[in-house]
């Protein structure tokens, strides 16, 4: 009874993160006057329970700690939900985020590896974080660590071709403690994916290479964390988690336009966006 | 006449046999390596760290966006990867995998491209990579080594395993000859060697073409112009010092390269004397053109690769200056 009661608060208090990472975000991406919110906002829940879920091993005041789990956000134009979510664990000082893509400062507009605590790849050219978490997996078999490797990649994302040879060598090389999670919130750049390039059937796609497939609501922090507690056991093969998401999550009239894709909000939709962060 | 036989040089065997030599002997030395295969560890030789070390050699496949981005990963983990394939494939296909997850991130990893040039010979065009310098040249943090004998080999790639950084080091299939001590070759990243002297002109190459400038310049010596033969086995980061010196004290500078004259070691070397010590020059290297599936001393001498295309554009360069 008192553990029910402790994990509802738990869940209050990790809503509460969710909504300070997107309130950071929504910051940043109109201080910088450019960015990708709408791709960042759909992955606050996914972010917010891997980092204060209990997913994540990691230790912020050692961030290249050895046996550190490691995080790739693959999908690097959601750099802005990396650096809120890593600023909240304490990785940096949050004021860095309001340097986010000016002049002289670490905070590129898409994360580059070795210039913030807790950026472990450069991504930005779409495709490439899940060859690098496999590389992570061979390198903890070899140095006999038992951490484990998630690995945030886009829907869009999913048309590269090297995601597929990272999810045929993945399998290959029966990375159990690999875990992929992929952020469906079934917009593209151009549009919807399903009019752009028909990705679909994917979960079957992903089994079929070898995978082992969950899906979940991605905005629903319990069942994400749930979820991912679940995959850990799965340890003969890698995992997937399809989290089916909304682009734009959390501001009503940009989950209406997908063109926010590559774009800020002005001043004045800022907001209108932060009331209604702040009243959901 | 044989490559280096003008010049003196004893021949050796091919490079990629080397290069699987030397790599067997860091991988052996130091516990950190580990070597990443397209599929083609039998071609480049990396097998042999396969047969020796099995749990540091993985073949990733054909597919060499992951492999890239696997080695990546791995250097992530402080281990010092060699990501291994030949220079065509490698390069063209993984180019952007190269430049963000190596280049970009400034990793301790290695990119070996075998089979550079076009002395494969009979596989023809679509296996030769021409272009891998200039590829290599377009990534800033990128250090790009070319070795010209067996005993460079080995050097560049302890040296290359020792930088802490990027590195693209390029082999060969075909047989360098000789141009050092078997063991005993000075090499530091970054510092070329001279390995003729001559006040007349230099010339400037890598790879194959040293031994064909060392040809030339006996041919030279013959006629009595003496050349200096620079091996610039590193195109980045350029030694400015001995290009200026050689530009200053000759006069004439000839480059020579088994690579396109666009973006390879002839446009750096020009570069550097254009802003520091403008002399004549004249270029050998390929032409805009992809050859063609043939013996390679067929091609070297189709293609104008040879000693005497050397000597040839040496005569020139020196009868430029005296003007």
């Amino acid at each position: 009874m008192t553990q029910t009661v402790s994990q509802e608060l738990d869940l209050l208090a990790l809503k509460e993160k969710a909504r300070q990472i997107r309130l950071d975000i929504l910051e940043m991406t109109t201080l910088a006057g450019s960015g990708h919110p709408s791709s960042s906002f759909s992955t606050v829940e996914i972010l917010t329970a891997l980092f204060f879920g209990g997913i994540l091993r990691y230790e912020p005041g050692d961030p290249w700690w050895v046996d550190r789990d490691r995080f790739i956000m693959s999908k690097g134009h959601a750099a802005p939900a990396l650096y809120a979510v890593l600023a909240h664990a304490g990785y940096f000082d949050r004021q860095e985020l309001w340097r986010l893509r000016q002049i002289d400062s670490p905070v590129q507009g898409h994360p580059i590896q070795g210039m913030m605590p807790g950026v472990e790849a450069t991504t930005g050219s779409l495709g490439q974080g899940l060859s690098v978490g496999l590389g992570h997996i061979l390198g903890g078999r070899l140095n006999r660590l038992d951490y484990r490797v998630y690995v945030l990649l886009g829907d869009g994302e999913c048309e590269a071709g090297q995601i597929w040879e990272a999810a045929m060598a993945a399998a290959h090389f029966k990375a159990g403690r690999l875990t992929a999670i992929l952020d469906y919130n079934k917009f593209q750049e151009t549009g919807p994916i399903s009019r752009e390039m028909a990705l679909e059937p994917l979960a079957e796609k992903w089994r079929s290479f070898g995978w082992y497939v969950s899906e979940v609501d991605g905005h629903d922090l319990g069942a994400l964390i749930e979820s991912l507690q679940e995959l850990k056991s799965i340890q003969d093969r890698p995992a997937i988690l399809i989290a089916h998401t909304v682009k734009g999550k959390g501001v009503s009239f940009v989950e209406a336009d997908f063109t926010f894709h590559g774009r800020a909000l002005n001043p004045e939709q800022a907001a209108k966006a932060r009331e209604e962060i702040l009243c959901a | 006449m044989r490559l280096g036989e003008k010049a003196g040089l004893k021949p050796s065997k091919p490079m990629r046999d080397v290069f699987g030599d030397a790599l067997l002997e860091v991988a052996t030395n130091n516990p950190r390596v580990v070597v990443l295969d397209g599929d083609l560890g039998n071609s480049t030789k990396a097998e042999y760290v396969r047969q020796a070390f099995p749990e540091r050699f993985f073949n990733l496949g054909i597919a060499e966006s992951n492999l890239v981005g696997v080695g990546a990963g791995l250097a992530g983990c402080g281990f010092i990867p060699w990501i291994t394939s030949f220079s065509s494939f490698l390069l063209c296909n993984a180019y952007d995998q190269i430049r963000l997850a190596i280049a970009m991130s400034n990793l301790n990893a290695k990119i070996l491209g075998s089979h550079g040039g076009i002395t494969l010979g009979k596989d023809g065009p679509t296996q030769m990579g021409i272009e891998d310098l200039a590829l290599m040249g377009g990534l800033p943090t990128m250090v790009i080594l070319v070795p010209s004998d067996p005993a460079s080999m080995h050097a560049a790639v302890q040296a290359a395993t020792d930088h802490v950084g990027p590195v693209f080091l390029r082999s060969s299939r075909v047989a360098m000859p000789h141009i050092y001590p078997e063991g005993d070759c000075p090499f530091e990243i970054g510092k070329a060697n001279v390995v003729r002297q001559g006040e007349d002109l230099a010339i400037v190459a890598c790879g194959l073409m040293v031994a064909a400038a060392l040809d030339a310049a006996a041919q030279l010596a013959e006629e009595g112009i003496q050349a200096r033969v620079l091996d610039l086995h590193t195109l980045r980061p350029l030694d400015r010092a001995a290009l200026e010196a050689a530009a200053r004290e000759t006069g004439a500078i000839v480059t020579a390269e088994e690579h396109l004259l666009q973006g390879g070691l002839g446009s750096n070397v020009a570069r550097v004397v254009a802003g520091s010590y403008p002399v004549p020059m004249r270029f050998v290297g390929l032409q805009d053109v992809y050859v063609e599936s043939a013996d390679p001393d067929d091609l070297l001498v189709k293609y104008h690769l040879t000693a005497a295309d050397i000597a040839a554009a040496a005569r020139e360069a020196f009868a430029a200056k005296q003007r």
